[in-house]
């Protein structure tokens, strides 16, 4: 479970976050969908610990995540864009990381899946920015943690990797994992999300099944849905839309 | 802690710079030694090269690092470990490694020139251990100031004009201050000047621990007179320490503070 009681944050004058409650509970696949700048990474990097909110409270399981740091060892995070240590090879990262977090990581049917064996002796500074964002799926993958944090997994894949990347999520899903997912592909969420949470300046807009948004909005597609819904919230969301 | 350290030690010890920063040391004590063929005098000239350089160094590499492995730390930061361990860890691998590079390269010459059972010995330790304080305190100060400046270009700026505040201006204005109030007593004032400042302190570490009144100075006079040469010695040490636990600890708590 995962529990955000009142989450504030602001980064100087703009107000990131204000007052967001959310509860994660069971297991499966939670969307979480807004317009850029909603404050959907800056939620997720709150959880982990990245970013320390204003106001508010966290809970990861049965644990608080203000000072604490123990929690993180039950969560498996793919961050929107892959940073790496570039002067290492691809291996000693992957070395790296189980050596930090403790825990044994099971790497190697992942690094199949993606085809990566051809680039375990490169360095991370020669990879491409698709083979990196794999490299980063490896990682995040290959813990077996109860909680996953996917922000924009898709991004740099090509329609190959994509699928595998797709298939991957879904047999998460089958062992009972508590799955977070921000994107911007509508196709992913109306294909796998069970739940599907929109936030909109920085607050919790929706929260609700995909039916449930279809049949406040009126629309079967979940793209037009979440355009239906900005176009009634906020004019300016409108031009962009229409062009 | 000890695992980030150990990641960035070895990270740092297999790039280009480390051993450049080795091999200049080792040519310029080789060549020093060698020349003037007189180990005192080596050591005098060396300090000059020292607490400009060691300084030099150690925040140039510090602001560079800290930017350069922002995202390390941002991968580890969603790992199960301590924040603080995190930034410690890279701020003691960085400032192990440059000392490391430093202690070596100066080293090796000297042991070769004989210096292990000559009387001079207790004096090279001591420049030894100026350039290795240099380089902890001015990392330390370069990570606080690159934690507080997302910007690159503010962050590097702004560690340079602390260099040259305190390895070259400093001494200027220290100078003029004294010739403005010369008919005051300013034996206290400079006293506290001297310990505001870590290259002055490494300085007049070296000078105590030499003993040559020519090259004293003026605040290494007054510390001569004020406490004695053992008693001097110690003070200076004990701020060269405080120099490098402050920005330390800032640092701890600037990084405890920030989001990324």
């Amino acid at each position: 479970m995962i529990a955000i009681k009142n989450l504030e944050k602001s980064f100087g004058k703009n107000k990131v976050l204000k007052g967001v409650d959310l509860e994660v509970k069971g297991q499966g696949i939670f969307a979480i969908l807004g317009p850029n700048g909603s404050g959907k990474t800056t939620i997720i990097k709150s959880i982990l610990g990245m970013v320390l909110p204003d106001a508010g409270e966290i809970v990861v399981g049965a644990e608080g995540v203000k000072g604490n740091w123990n929690y993180r060892k039950n969560i498996s995070y793919l961050p929107q864009i892959a940073h790496f240590p570039e002067n290492l090879k691809v291996k000693e990262l992957l070395r790296m990381v189980k050596d930090i977090r403790g825990q044994e990581g099971n790497e190697q049917p992942l690094i199949e899946r993606f085809k990566l064996e051809g680039f375990m002796n490169s360095r991370l500074r020669n990879l491409s920015g698709g083979t990196r964002q794999k490299v980063n799926i490896v990682l995040c993958f290959m813990f077996n943690s109860p909680y996953i944090i996917l922000d924009e997994p898709t991004s740099g894949l090509d329609p190959v990797a994509m699928i595998t990347l797709r298939e991957l999520i879904q047999e998460e899903r089958a062992k009972g994992k508590v799955i977070l997912l921000t994107t911007h592909i509508m196709d992913i969420v109306e294909e796998m999300a069970d739940e599907i949470v929109f936030l909109l300046e920085g607050k919790i807009f929706f929260k609700g099944s995909l039916q449930d948004m279809r049949d406040m909005t009126g629309e079967m597609k979940l793209e037009r849905s979440i355009a239906n819904i900005l176009l009634r919230n906020d004019k300016q969301y409108q031009e962009v839309l229409t062009t | 802690m000890v695992k980030i350290l150990k990641y960035s030690f070895f990270d740092l010890i297999r790039s280009r710079w480390s051993l450049i920063y080795f091999l200049f040391f080792a040519i310029t004590a080789t060549s020093l030694l060698y020349l003037s063929n007189d180990t005192s005098r080596a050591i005098a000239s060396l300090m000059n090269i020292i607490i400009v350089l060691c300084p030099l160094i150690g925040t140039m590499f510090g602001v560079m690092y800290y930017y350069n492995s922002r995202e390390f730390a941002e991968l580890l930061l969603a790992q199960p470990i301590k924040r603080s361990s995190i930034f410690l860890g890279q701020y003691l691998g960085l400032s192990i490694s440059l000392t490391l590079s430093f202690v070596l390269g100066m080293g090796i010459p000297f042991v070769f020139y004989g210096i292990l059972g000559s009387v001079e010995f207790a004096n090279f330790a001591v420049l030894l251990l100026a350039g290795s304080m240099l380089t902890f305190t001015f990392v330390a100060l370069a990570f606080v100031i690159a934690i507080k400046n997302e910007n690159k270009i503010k962050g590097f700026g702004l560690a340079i004009v602390v260099w040259l505040f305190m390895a070259v201006l400093y001494d200027g204005l220290f100078l003029l201050s004294l010739f403005i109030f010369e008919d005051y007593p300013l034996d206290k004032f400079s006293l506290v000047m001297t310990v505001l400042n870590p290259v002055d302190l490494a300085r007049i570490l070296i000078m105590l621990q030499l003993d040559i009144s020519a090259l004293l100075g003026y605040t290494g006079a007054v510390f001569n007179k004020f406490f004695g040469t053992s008693m001097g010695f110690i003070l200076t040490l004990i701020c060269a320490i405080l120099w490098i636990i402050v920005p330390v600890f800032g640092l701890n708590r600037l990084a405890g503070k920030k989001d990324f």
